[in-house]
């Protein structure tokens, strides 16, 4: 099967998995305690019951729910998510305004987790047994039963209040006019905390896999083959092990993608950064549901982007899959 | 060597061990050390750990005892945790066996079944969940079951299909046995060591699940949870940190301890993986 | 007297502390000899693989050289520094090992894993390794070398993987060659193909190699000297026709003497009646499918119509991939055939609904190849021996007394019973396997491959075992196996199977004598040390 086929694919299955998606959300409204008029409307119309029979009217909901389901899932599609009453605005607008800033966060959190935990999962791999490996192992099992958001206040407190060294509050300074470098820079030391204490959990995470992967591909036939052939230990680790060892690693970080956006809600949510995981916890706030589901939604669609992406990894990576003829 | 020499050879599963047992004691315990519960206010607030006599971790924001709430937050992560995984494994055990034994179609079904769960942020779904179904203990344990079952269903399923083409199975099915016999008493059986080691994986992860939750604001509002008292102590981190590091502590040892615990069970199930095959 | 190119003296290997001897080889002391193939031979255990990877530094962690030297060109390998090693291997002592399918990289191209040899020793430019490369994939026989040079392993069958290992192995022309077993995953074809390039690249090169094997068919084949290990030791060793045809030691004897040899058995007379009737039968795997690409069919059975008479032994011989297993198991129904009839005693397996079908299982046992996947690891021998019996009706007890008989039946006694699995052995375990499978009272038994994990000792008691079972119960068998002499030595008729095919149906006398089919002489002729035990019993007496 060749590639373009399986993006194909794979694009339809996105498709089919969003719709369903919606859906569920159709009938997550409807399955609230209360009027669905009322939940869509948040607190923002809780006590104006004129408004909440306009709002009845405009979306439908007197009509049979077969109806309302279609018109809503014709909105999704058309990537209108509503409207949030509380915020004034429609939640797409909301939500694209917010997107930038949760990309940035968790690529870069996902950058550093996945090269520092290979790293140092490879090199606890190679001194197995030895104290520096027991150092890392103990490290990640820390790391990785860490709550996040406890992570993160605690980086707040010491590297921010009691150290100074970093801005533990937003996503630039609010008022500076720095543009161009100097800005980026601004944003740059604004990043370094949350990308960090989002990263260290899934660095643990990668970490611990790597070095499994690394000590399982090691005891393979194909190593011993390596070593019969003269090659030496580094080249053997670099070319052989590690490529193979990968693949699992690869395959994890495909599926901890969705952990990623869960983690950003928390991050944010400690460090004012201004992404959709602050909007979903000031909606949470503000019952403003309409916004939540909206979140939510589009949470899920990069969750399937990403896994398509780390899926054509894998095939870039390993020959075997799809190449079967 | 029998299971439990192997598991005690493992020094961090047996302080796991010891770590978990205590806090079931103190959880159990918790109306007898503190029989005022946590919410009653005892002194007045931001008092310092350390400080005071009767309360060694000081007062919150309200004049609450922090100790108190400690003592009593452990039975929530624990109940929590633990009924949530029983609930994810009741679904996650039969769907995935299903799917591995019958293969075909009904493995289709339950398989594409699983994938929507996994491609599903869970954190945002178990959110999204709470909040709609409003936060009380039933809401909280069962959408953190919701989102946990998925790599159950997968592992039985991976499991179920590597027995099911093993020799014995077709032996009991050459002997006339029916399939839900073969299943219940020839497959599954042998499925239950790395079900149990990811269970106890599970309840870590439950209880991280929980707390993240309850610091968000959506945990039981009747209820003292450790995840509550970090998101309560959030904003005045600068004034009073140990408001929100004690809690922090308790979640951090008590996960740490299941994972140790996990990690001795998957040694002492799979002796010759450790030592590396001769 | 040829020259001794290495020379092993009192070498010593030591086991981790644990382990259930102290030594994995003791006091072993030989030589190898220039441009000669030597055979080490032995059972599991013998410590016949220790003892190369000892010499090429691969031995596995904890297990350690205790004492003793071996000198090649002047210097003892054994305490080589590791950089020495590694220049060592690859380029003076060439290594192939046992499995093909796992002993190749299987994210690196063929051409880049032959070259990486040349890289790893520092020799030529890129484009001259790519070119040498090309010339060992022709050298060592592997078609289409500029496809195959691009190939990744996957795409290679097993026999083609193995020529490339050796391709590897052979890169820089080393002085020895070490293979460990590197026929032994292979078809028997394929197997010969193997031997033979071995013997020509030893002609043209005139290179040592050290040879090992637990196959005295092997032996016959290729060696020139053997030496016999067992429990680490030598036992036995000399020219390969006088070890082959007057033993010393008696374990040497035992060995050879439980090889299966082409020795054709007496015809029994055969009950007309027919035990197992199979009638056109097909069946076709679809694999792969789906919405963007058409399903590739192979035809596992294609037309098969076979009887087995009561009372009869019928082998069912081929290679892998020939159907022969698809075919047993469609005989018991765990395949489910796509057309056609099995008739067991009047009643056709393959048209029983679900139902049905588990009420007439009895008809036909099943005794497996693996001996460690066959018994259930939770459940004690009674057990699994009581529990088809009882689900059929037999009264508990009465199935109780009747698993201990037949554990008595198959030499375990009676007290095996309250055990589990993992207290026996392997060969204990397929005797365990006949017990459950003759529990059933079936009119027909389907052996798959039965003896093939045995080591030749224990698979020669076994298949004792399985011939004084006939001879008492009168039992008729279909047995299904890879290996032509197993099946000369308990079968009455012989039917060989190639691609889904029945290609040729007859007596053992008649098959082995005088072969009708090209593919069955060809099959035939590819035994290893046939001409050896022709000789030896005189099969075309």
């Amino acid at each position: 099967m060749s590639l373009v086929t399986t993006i194909l694919g794979r694009l339809i299955k996105a498709v089919i998995t969003l719709l369903a998606i919606a859906v569920l959300n159709f009938f997550l409204i409807h399955a609230a305690p209360g009027d669905p008029a009322a939940v869509l409307a948040g607190e923002a119309g809780a006590a104006d019951p004129l408004f909440i029979a306009q709002l009845r009217e405009r979306f439908g909901l007197d009509q049979p729910l077969y109806v309302q389901l279609w018109s809503y899932v014709k909105n999704v599609l058309t990537l209108d998510l509503g409207y949030s009453f509380r915020q004034g605005m429609p939640v797409y607008d909301l939500i694209a305004d917010r997107l930038p800033a949760t990309l940035l966060l968790t690529l870069s959190a996902f950058i550093i987790s996945l090269t520092l935990g290979i790293a140092f999962g490879v090199a606890a791999a190679a001194r197995v047994g030895k104290v520096s490996d027991s150092f890392l192992t103990t490290l990640a099992l820390l790391f990785y039963a860490t709550p996040l958001y406890w992570a993160a206040l605690m980086a707040v407190l010491v590297f921010s209040v009691q150290l100074g060294w970093l801005p533990g509050f937003g996503y630039e300074t609010v008022g500076s006019g720095y543009t161009g470098l100097a800005r980026a820079w601004d944003i740059l030391q604004h990043l370094i905390l949350p990308a960090l204490t989002l990263g260290l959990f899934f660095m643990a995470v990668y970490m611990r896999m790597t070095r499994a992967s690394m000590l399982e591909v090691s005891q393979m036939d194909f190593v011993k083959t390596a070593r019969a052939k003269g090659l030496s230990e580094h080249i053997i680790r670099r070319r052989h092990i590690l490529r193979n060892a990968l693949l699992p690693v690869v395959t994890l970080a495909g599926l901890q993608a969705g952990q990623l956006i869960g983690g950003a809600v928390l991050t944010e949510t400690v460090f004012a950064w201004p992404g959709i995981g602050r909007l979903m916890f000031e909606s949470l706030e503000a019952r403003d549901y309409n916004t939540i589901l909206g979140v939510f939604l589009v949470s899920a669609a990069m969750v399937i982007l990403f896994n398509i992406l780390t899926d054509i990894v894998y095939r870039l990576v390993d020959p075997r899959i799809g190449a079967k003829t | 060597m029998t299971f439990w020499k192997r598991f005690a050879t493992n020094r961090g599963a047996v302080i796991g061990l010891i770590i978990l047992i205590a806090v079931i004691i103190i959880a159990v315990l918790a109306p007898v050390i503190y029989p005022g519960g946590p919410w009653k206010m005892v002194q007045r607030p931001f008092l310092v750990p350390f400080t005071t006599e009767g309360l060694p971790l000081g007062t919150d924001t309200l004049g609450r005892n922090v100790a108190a709430g400690l003592v009593h937050g452990a039975r929530v992560s624990l109940l929590v945790g633990l009924v949530s995984t029983v609930m994810a494994l009741l679904i996650g055990v039969p769907l995935g066996a299903l799917a591995g034994f019958y293969g075909g179609y009904v493995d289709e079904g339950a398989m594409r079944f699983t994938e929507f769960f996994q491609t599903i942020p869970n954190f945002a779904l178990a959110i999204v969940l709470v909040a709609i179904l409003q936060p009380t203990l039933g809401s909280i344990t069962l959408a953190i079951a919701i989102v946990s079952w998925p790599p159950v269903a997968r592992l039985v399923r991976a499991e179920v299909m590597s027995l099911k083409r093993r020799e014995f199975v077709e032996a009991a099915h050459l002997a006339g046995l029916s399939n839900t016999r073969i299943l219940v008493s020839e497959v599954l059986p042998n499925a239950v060591s790395p079900i149990i080691v990811m269970a106890s994986l599970m309840v870590a992860t439950a209880i991280l699940l929980e707390s993240s939750l309850s610091f968000l604001g959506l945990g039981d509002p009747n209820i003292m949870s450790w995840g509550y008292m970090i998101g309560a102590a959030r904003t005045v981190i600068r004034s009073a940190w140990w408001l929100s590091f004690f809690p922090g502590v308790a979640i951090l040892i008590t996960v740490l301890a299941l994972n140790l615990i996990g990690e001795g069970l998957n040694d002492a199930f799979n002796p010759h993986l450790k030592k590396g095959r001769t | 007297m040829s020259e001794a190119i290495l020379s092993i003296d009192d070498l010593t290997i030591d086991l981790p502390a644990g382990a259930d001897r102290p030594h994995a080889v003791e006091n072993v002391s030989f030589d190898l000899n220039k441009g000669e193939i030597l055979c080490v031979v032995g059972e599991s255990g013998s410590g016949k693989s220790m003892t190369a990877n000892a010499l090429m530094g691969l031995l596995p962690d904890g297990v350690t050289v205790g004492k003793g030297r071996a000198m090649f060109d002047g210097v003892d390998v054994l305490t080589l520094s590791e950089v020495r090693k590694q220049a060592m291997r690859g380029a003076r002592i060439g290594m192939i090992f046992q499995e093909p399918m796992t002993a190749l990289n299987p994210l690196m191209r063929i051409g880049d894993q032959i070259a990486e040899v040349f890289a790893a020793h520092d020799l030529y430019s890129k484009a001259e390794r790519r070119a040498r490369a090309l010339a060992l994939v022709k050298e060592v026989g592997l078609p289409d070398p500029d496809k195959i040079i691009r190939a990744y392993p996957f795409q290679l069958s097993g026999g083609q993987r193995q020529r490339a290992m050796i391709a590897m192995a052979l890169a820089l022309e080393p002085e020895i060659l070490i293979a460990d077993e590197p026929t032994t995953a292979l078809d028997v074809t394929t197997q010969a193909q193997i031997l033979r390039l071995i013997i020509a690249l030893r002609d043209d090169r005139g290179m040592a190699v050290m040879f090992i094997t637990h196959d005295f068919g092997v032996v016959a084949e290729i060696a020139d000297r053997v030496i016999v290990m067992r429990y680490g030791q030598i036992v036995e060793s000399g020219m390969a026709q006088q070890v082959l045809e007057a033993p010393q030691h008696g374990y040497t004897r035992a060995l050879l003497d439980a090889i299966p040899t082409g020795r054709v058995p007496e015809l029994n007379a055969i009950d007309a009646a027919p035990a197992l009737e199979i009638r056109h039968l097909n069946k076709v795997y679809r694999t792969g499918g789906g919405p963007f690409r058409a399903a590739r069919e192979v035809k596992a059975v294609n037309d098969v119509s076979l009887t087995i008479a009561k009372g009869e032994v019928v082998g069912l011989v081929g290679e892998s991939g020939s159907g022969k297993s698809t075919l047993g198991r469609a005989v018991v129904r765990l395949v489910t055939p796509d057309s056609g009839q099995v008739l067991v005693g009047g009643v056709d397996m393959a048209a029983l609904d679900a139902s049905e079908l588990r009420k007439q299982r009895h008809r036909v046992q099943m005794v497996f190849q693996d001996p460690y996947a066959s018994l259930n690891p939770r459940h004690r021998i009674l057990r699994s021996l009581s529990d088809g019996p009882i689900a059929k009706g037999v009264p508990k007890e009465q199935a109780r007394k009747r698993a201990l008989e037949l554990l008595e039946i198959v030499g375990l006694g009676a007290d095996a019973a309250t055990r589990f699995p993992h207290e026996f052995s392997g060969g204990q375990r397929q005797r365990i396997g006949i017990a459950r499978a003759l529990a059933m009272d079936p009119e027909l038994i389907i052996a798959d491959e039965a003896v093939s994990a045995l080591d030749v000792s224990i698979q020669a008691q076994v298949l004792e075992l399985l011939a004084e079972l006939r001879r008492k119960m009168g039992l008729s068998i279909l047995f299904i196996t890879h290996d032509l002499r197993v099946a000369a030595q308990v079968c009455d008729r012989i039917a060989v199977m190639q691609h889904g095919r029945l290609v040729e149906v007859g007596a053992v006398r008649d098959v082995f004598h005088a072969p009708k089919e090209a593919y069955t002489k060809e099959l035939l002729a590819a035994v290893p040390g046939a001409g050896w035990t022709s000789d030896k019993e005189d099969i075309t007496a």
